[in-house]
């Protein structure tokens, strides 16, 4: 398999910094009153929380500071705000719609 | 707290899956919010010739094309009427002068945009200049995954090596990339290797769909129509790679609806949630639609809105919901899951627009298409008939190529 895969597959984790691809976009709607994200042949609809979570998702941000900036804010315990947020990113991931800002390069 | 992205229809509904792919999952027949995506099909000129275009047969020619100050009028009435997305197809979008303007104004009134392209009139440049102008996303068709089937079915010398150098440039520019490969008789055999085309390509995405026919490809059918033994081996095909390829390759699957039991839910349903506009401007409910002779269409060149158009022209309503059925659909418990099937099929082989899709069992005529396909299948011809403005040319000669009958 060509050196081009290694971008896909991505494993969310603690140290991930995720961000949404250029092809998928995070929108509010107008018309229907509500977040859209606008991918290829898509629209999703993410809830309220996933918003949040995908606004929080800025490519300098890891996964930790995310869950950090939601535990600070929210009452439920940091364990299950961690694993929900884990796993709406890897199933944002496993449908192509999630990448990972790139080691630094300058 | 449980975040979830759900099925985004116009009537949020049902949000069980977390990442749902937007789309109406029930009945909302008195509603019909404006679709969320919009065929733009800015031309019908092409370079290729493909046998099974979805165009009709009846091809708009270049002068009666909408001008740029329409087309651009369009994009901002769309957005401002709740479309998200634009999907600029053909004929070949690319030969329009004025692609990367209109992707431009796409953007600026926040369009969603999706190129849908033959590929092969792209330079790096002109990619390039699509990609600043906003561009999305980019389908690239593919005729097979070698030459001599693939410039042979769409008409071109040297299409096939285009598309893979423009394939390139798109990944290059870090555009995403769908592989979008029309399969029937006459290429099924390369479908492992297309999917591997795809990997190897770095897209994003596959479309495997099987030729459907009406317009072109119901005049080629016999030399298009696979064989049952394809069928089965394309489908286990399929959802091997589906499974295997997870996470790398997203595959969609188009299935031929002529060896189906049930018809396949048409546009989600006439008039549901889907409509495009051709090059001279029309409204339709199907790109296929002015198949149907004798239906009256109106155009964004008239004095109504298209929102207008679309809650209230004849055309639109004509097939919308369920109203309109005959028997068997109309006692049918699937009424409102299949909608009947597809209108431009049941008039490609009924004649009436009205009947029940030939493709579902419970149609009278079900078993003799069936029938039909299947000797077609095996004893038709494998010359082509090439779409073109002159209503068709008819291959030169007999192809001598192997593997066509069956797997």
């Amino acid at each position: 398999m060509s050196e081009l895969r290694s971008n896909r597959r991505i494993s969310v984790s603690a140290d991930s910094k995720p961000v949404l691809p250029r092809h998928a976009k995070l929108k509010f709607d107008e018309t229907r009153q509500r977040w859209v994200i606008l991918a290829p042949e898509r629209v999703l609809a993410p809830d309220d929380i996933a918003v949040e979570i995908l606004q929080l998702c800025d490519g300098v941000r890891n996964v930790t500071d995310i869950i950090d900036l939601l535990v600070a804010k929210y009452a439920a315990p940091r364990d299950d705000i961690g694993a929900d947020v884990v796993a709406m990113l890897q199933d944002l991931a496993d449908k192509g719609f999630l990448t990972q800002a790139r080691e630094k390069t300058a | 707290m449980s975040p979830t992205l759900t099925d985004a229809s116009p009537v949020f509904a049902d949000p069980a899956d977390s990442l749902a792919i937007m789309e109406r999952t029930r009945s909302t027949a008195e509603t019909f919010g404006i679709p969320l995506a919009v065929l733009a099909e800015l031309t019908h000129r092409c370079p290729l010739q493909c046998p099974y275009c979805s165009n009709p047969v009846e091809l708009d020619r270049g002068g009666t094309e909408l001008t740029t100050d329409e087309w651009k009028k369009v994009l901002s009435e769309l957005a401002e009427i709740g479309v998200l997305q634009i999907h600029f197809s053909g004929g070949e979008p690319t030969a329009r002068k004025d692609i990367v303007e209109l992707v431009q104004h796409a953007t600026d009134v926040g369009l969603y945009s999706n190129l849908i392209t033959s590929a092969v009139l792209l330079t790096r440049d002109k990619l390039s200049a699509l990609a600043d102008a906003g561009l999305c996303h980019v389908q690239i068709s593919f005729q097979g995954n070698e030459p001599v089937v693939a410039d042979r079915v769409g008409g071109l010398k040297n299409g096939h090596v285009k598309k893979l150098e423009v394939a390139k440039w798109t990944r290059e520019l870090d555009l995403p990339l769908t592989v979008n490969a029309v399969m029937h008789r006459q290429n099924l055999h390369q479908l492992p290797d297309i999917i591997q085309m795809a990997v190897d390509l770095d897209a994003d995405r596959l479309e495997v769909a099987n030729v459907q026919y009406y317009g072109w490809a119901l005049k080629n059918r016999a030399a298009l129509m696979p064989t049952i033994d394809q069928i089965d081996e394309t489908s286990r095909i399929v959802e091997d790679a589906q499974v295997r390829l997870k996470g790398i390759l997203d595959i969609d699957y188009v299935v031929p609806d002529y060896y189906a039991l049930r018809p396949k839910k048409c546009m989600g349903g006439w008039g549901r949630q889907f409509f495009n506009i051709s090059p001279a401007g029309k409204v339709l409910p199907c790109h296929a639609a002015e198949t149907i002779t004798g239906m009256e269409f109106e155009s964004v060149r008239s004095n109504h809105s298209i929102a207008w158009i679309w809650q209230n022209s004849e055309a639109f309503n004509r097939y919308r919901g369920t109203g309109w059925m005959p028997e068997p659909c109309r006692s049918c418990e699937f009424k409102e899951v299949d909608f009947g099937g597809c209108r431009c099929q049941a008039f490609a082989l009924t004649g009436d627009a009205g009947n029940t899709d030939p493709a579902c069992t419970l149609s009278p005529v079900h078993a003799e298409i069936f029938k039909m396909a299947e000797m077609e299948s095996t004893e038709g011809r494998d010359r082509f008939i090439y779409r073109n403005f002159n209503g068709g040319t008819l291959e030169v000669e007999e192809p001598h190529l192997d593997s066509t009958h069956g797997a």
